[in-house]
């Protein structure tokens, strides 16, 4: 029953995806290239290219997207939707609730900053996981690379580095096959 | 009544127009629920906020759910999440079903090869920006460890997440107060 395995697995990413949109793409592709191979390294990655470029939160788009994509139907798209809510809709109401006494507790202080150091590894193994031939074809692709880094890391906006780099893809490969 | 209706669309609206991950959006809800709206004084705005970053979940959503939940309720959160969701969900199931239409064409198809480098350095810029931030040389080589079991061996992140964790409740617990 794959509507079942896609809720579960969302549900997973869901509620272990600490950090947002970034943190959360690793573990998406963790169960849906590589566990469960619904989804190819390609289309993954246009994916994220297209729900970086449309509005709304990454994770929200993603998992529309990633519903569809897996499930050919709609609703795919509202199970991974409900799924990716559902962490917000449970623990953060109870964090809410519960505000005042969460606020200066030193444990989860504690707990969080040794978090950290694994999500930065998460986002990174997500980054090296998408160093491949597909992607990285020949050394336009690499220059392709090294001037969005430059431009995101300069705080240019995201959508503006994605669309240049579209525009620079059409410029570039639109004789080229495949 | 109003208020709910005040809530679903503020959210939605903030669905439909800004772009990125929480972060980006930060202070166009701030905008919205503190200075537009008057719902938070920004102290307390940010206090929730960073609880928000630290549940597990969306950021986006989660603000979505502490500013629905202070403004009216269960019910306040509910509807603040539903304006949220809307506007994505409406959105990429047009794109992803016009999508397999445009697949083949060569234009497209150039244009995604000319991205997915790009969607890489998005990637990395974050993670460059987060291992800046780490302290001393016990959370750099947990990082270090973290990119290469994820990367390499296939080892859960759920479990390296729930690692880390443990490793954090302990040292507090056991470090002088």
């Amino acid at each position: 029953m794959i509507y079942l395995q896609l809720f579960l697995a969302y549900l997973k990413i869901g509620f272990f995806g600490f950090g947002g949109g970034y943190p959360m793409i690793s573990l998406i592709y963790n169960e849906m290239v590589v566990r469960h191979t619904w989804l190819t390294q390609s289309v993954f990655t246009d994916i994220v290219a297209i729900s970086q470029m449309t509005p709304g939160p990454i994770a929200l788009n993603c998992a529309t997207f990633v519903g569809y994509s897996v499930t050919g139907s709609v609703w795919g798209s509202v199970l991974t939707t409900v799924a990716v809510c559902t962490p917000s809709m449970t623990l953060m109401l109870l964090i809410t609730v519960f505000y005042r006494r969460l606020q200066n507790n030193r444990l989860m202080k504690g707990a969080l900053d040794w978090m950290r150091p694994v999500l930065a590894g998460l986002i990174g193994a997500a980054a090296v996981m998408f160093l491949n031939r597909e992607t990285f074809f020949d050394w336009k692709t690499v220059l392709v690379c090294v001037a969005s880094l430059a431009a995101v890391w300069k705080k240019i906006n995201p959508i503006w580095v994605l669309l240049a780099s579209a525009v620079l893809g059409i410029l570039l490969f639109s004789g080229s096959p495949g | 009544m109003r208020l709910l209706l005040q809530l679903f669309w503020t959210f939605f609206k903030i669905g439909a127009l800004t772009f990125g991950s929480g972060y980006a959006m930060i202070s166009i809800i701030e905008n919205e629920v503190v200075d537009r709206r008057h719902w938070f004084e920004r102290e307390e705005f940010y206090n929730h906020f960073t609880l928000a970053q630290s549940a597990p979940g969306p950021i986006a959503l989660n603000t979505a759910v502490f500013t629905g939940y202070r403004v009216k309720g269960f019910w306040g959160a509910a509807v603040s999440v539903l304006g949220m969701a809307i506007p994505s969900f409406v959105i990429i199931l047009l794109i992803a079903v016009c999508l397999t239409d445009f697949r083949d064409n060569s234009y497209v198809n150039a244009a995604f090869m000319g991205m997915r480098p790009c969607v890489v350095a998005l990637i990395a810029v974050p993670c460059i920006r987060l291992i800046l931030r780490l302290k001393g040389f016990w959370q750099i080589l947990l990082a270090t460890a973290s990119l290469a079991l994820i990367a390499f061996t296939g080892v859960s992140p759920v479990l390296l997440l729930a690692i880390g964790a443990v490793i954090g409740l302990v040292l507090t617990y056991y470090a002088k107060p």
